[in-house]
């Protein structure tokens, strides 16, 4: 009865175990399908991006939906993440043979070094507001990609030797390996990342944004979003709070990268995996998955993940992605157009009105 | 080459950026919102031109054309049946509908023209020039002189006509502008053509000077240009002139002189700087907030 009670009045643990039984679920479902052998090498294929896309997700509604600022550089900090990841796993290969061992250590380096990022570029840029913020963003994304394109690691028996030129210019001795070689990025990563380890990596994301949001401190964070002058005025630290949430954010879309990186054998930053299209694609994933809902956005990356494959099946390859376009900008006309909005109201009040009234609830 | 011409090159493409940058940064002041598929609009006036002028053969001028009046009627199409209905919705909704956009161009132009990239052939037909020891291509001059005409052409619009001061009403407060008997809806969709016909001419200089052509042509200029528009200070007109050319000049310049695979990284870090400095762009102007 204790129990019970606690569970129907907290609203928000219950919301959050929601959240988690369904990512839990939806676990469970796979392992199933797997074990019966009904899922497609499709699918198959398809997990883990899965994990790394809701995770992008939940991240970046941190930024948008919690804090309130739009950043369009969010896959930056996944390129981040990724290569140092990635760098991490390649020199310990033969050190350290066990696999998740070996991706979990990589994915604290990798989202340490992302966090750290996040806070390096959010002290100057989270003075800006709006869309300044959204465009200096986007550009620290392209700069980061830019860079990592241009940079050449390798390693010899004298230890690590940089360059931003080329290869040769390493100066290593012949037993020396490149790891990171340029824009051709780094080869050859162990492929570490399983379901599982994705599936435990989101519920760990879930675990510190949810509690992150329930906290004193993600109330600061939500003050902020909501009125910036008030919240300063009832002595809420401004920086302190966006640094966190801005870096936080960052953080967990490295550990997302580092997940990435581990499921591909070529790991190369491109427009399409580290540009402004994937920042701008995990944007979409949270806004129609609904703004500050954490599930939604969990449900949103997987389906709008999901749509292009299943268009895919139904032999439409062609016209795949234009009709992803439309269903996008038909689904945005009808959550948010003004008109559509009355019209959706007129006729829940419709239906509602129809329907026998239950007595007592509510 | 010497630092002369790198600084006539860098102004050249500067002005495409400008002429983009204008589109955006107009659209800015009056609808409050990016639009995304502005870089989009640009392919499509390119693929109009190439198709007129290499596979129907009728002169450059006559597909400048088509493609100016394709593209204003494509930019208020867009206006009409994507942005209209958003009106009042939260600016995130708006820019998601414009991403949106940009895909549903992007997939059309794919489906319609194919992946390849095609050769596009130059609108300009004369040149280059040789002055002292400098080249000057037909293209640049064209490029550069249409930018000022349009410059010029613009800002007498603006401040000489009454649909031009419609405009600058609406930016400065929509609400004050519908009271005075503005059209709102229609100041909108006319600044939305504007735009889109002016990206017409930017896709056509743009693909006379580095002469490719692929569905993905116009989404990084896009991205530049938006730049250009913000670091010139977004919903001015000569912010974005000088923000376009300043952006040019910084890219040719950041090639030549320091690393040519760096200089989008150099672009957008200048780009940060400047906007860490003045908050609101080099000519934008600050608002305060208010409690």
């Amino acid at each position: 009865m204790k129990l019970r009670n606690k569970f129907k009045f907290d609203k928000r643990a219950r919301q959050s175990l929601i959240t988690y039984a369904m990512v839990i679920i939806a676990f469970v479902v796979v392992q199933i399908l797997l074990a019966t052998g009904s899922m497609t090498s499709l699918m198959k294929g398809l997990l883990v991006p899965l994990c790394v896309y809701a995770i992008l997700a939940v991240s970046l509604n941190l930024t948008v939906g919690i804090l309130g600022e739009l950043s369009l550089g969010h896959a930056g900090f996944m390129c981040i993440g990724a290569f140092t990841g990635a760098f991490f796993s390649k020199c310990v290969q033969d050190v350290i043979t066990i696999g998740w061992l070996r991706i979990s250590i990589a994915i604290i380096l990798g989202s340490a070094m992302a966090g750290l990022f996040g806070f390096l570029i959010g002290m100057p840029v989270l003075r800006l507001k709006g869309d300044y913020l959204a465009i200096v963003t986007l550009g620290f994304g392209e700069i980061i990609k830019t860079v990592v394109n241009v940079v050449y690691i390798g390693r010899d028996e004298n230890g690590f030797h940089f360059s931003i030129k080329s290869n040769m210019d390493l100066n290593m001795t012949e037993n020396g390996k490149t790891i990171v070689k340029g824009a051709q990025g780094i080869t050859g990563t162990p492929k570490d990342a399983t379901f599982t380890i994705g599936i435990i990596l989101l519920l760990v994301t879930l675990f510190i944004v949810l509690n992150l949001i329930n906290s004193r401190d993600g109330r600061a964070i939500m003050a902020i979003r909501d009125n910036r002058i008030a919240a300063e005025s009832v002595g809420i630290n401004i920086t302190k709070y966006k640094l966190m949430a801005f870096s936080i954010s960052a953080a967990l879309a490295g550990s997302a990268g580092v997940l990435y990186a581990h499921n591909l054998n070529t790991l190369t930053a491109s427009t399409n995996n580290f540009g402004y299209n994937m920042s701008i694609n995990i944007l979409v994933f949270v806004v129609l998955g609904g703004i500050g809902n954490i599930r939604g956005s969990i449900i949103g990356a997987v389906i709008l993940t999901l749509l292009p494959e299943l268009l895919r099946s139904f032999n439409l390859d062609n016209l795949r992605m234009l009709i992803y376009a439309i269903i996008l900008i038909v689904v945005m006309l009808f959550n948010s157009a003004p008109s559509f909005i009355q019209f959706r109201e007129k006729v829940t009040a419709v239906v509602k009105s129809k329907l026998p009234k239950k007595g007592g609830v509510n | 080459m010497s630092f002369l011409q790198y600084l006539i090159n860098g102004i050249s493409l500067g002005s495409i950026y400008a002429i983009i940058a204008l589109g955006y940064t107009m659209v800015y002041g009056i609808a409050k919102m990016l639009n995304f598929a502005h870089g989009d609009v640009i392919m499509v006036g390119a693929y109009v031109i190439f198709t007129t002028i290499s596979t129907m053969g009728y002169p450059p001028i006559v597909g400048v054309i088509v493609a100016v009046a394709l593209c204003t009627v494509l930019g208020i199409t867009i206006e009409r049946i994507a942005y209209k209905p958003l009106r009042g919705a939260s600016s995130l909704a708006v820019l998601i509908t414009a991403i949106g956009v940009s895909y549903f161009l992007q997939n059309m132009a794919l489906i319609v023209f194919g992946a390849d990239t095609k050769s596009f052939n130059s609108i300009v037909k004369f040149g280059p020039f040789h002055l002292g020891g400098l080249v000057i291509s037909g293209e640049t001059l064209v490029t550069i002189v249409s930018c000022i005409i349009i410059m010029i052409i613009l800002t007498t619009f603006i401040n000489k006509t009454k649909a031009g001061q419609a405009m600058l009403a609406v930016s400065e407060d929509k609400g004050a502008a519908v009271l005075m008997g503005i059209n709102v809806n229609q100041t909108i969709a006319l600044t939305f053509a504007i735009g889109s016909g002016l990206a017409a001419i930017a896709g056509s200089l743009l693909c006379s000077a580095y002469p490719t052509l692929s569905p993905y042509t116009g989404s990084m200029p896009g991205i530049k240009a938006f730049t250009a528009a913000v670091f010139g200070g977004i919903g001015s007109i000569p912010g974005a002139f000088v923000g376009g050319i300043l952006l040019g000049v910084i890219e040719i310049f950041g090639k030549a002189y320091i690393s040519s695979q760096l200089s989008d990284a150099i672009v957008f870090a200048v780009l940060i700087i400047v906007l860490i400095v003045k908050p609101s762009g080099i000519l934008g102007k600050n608002r305060q907030e208010k409690v």
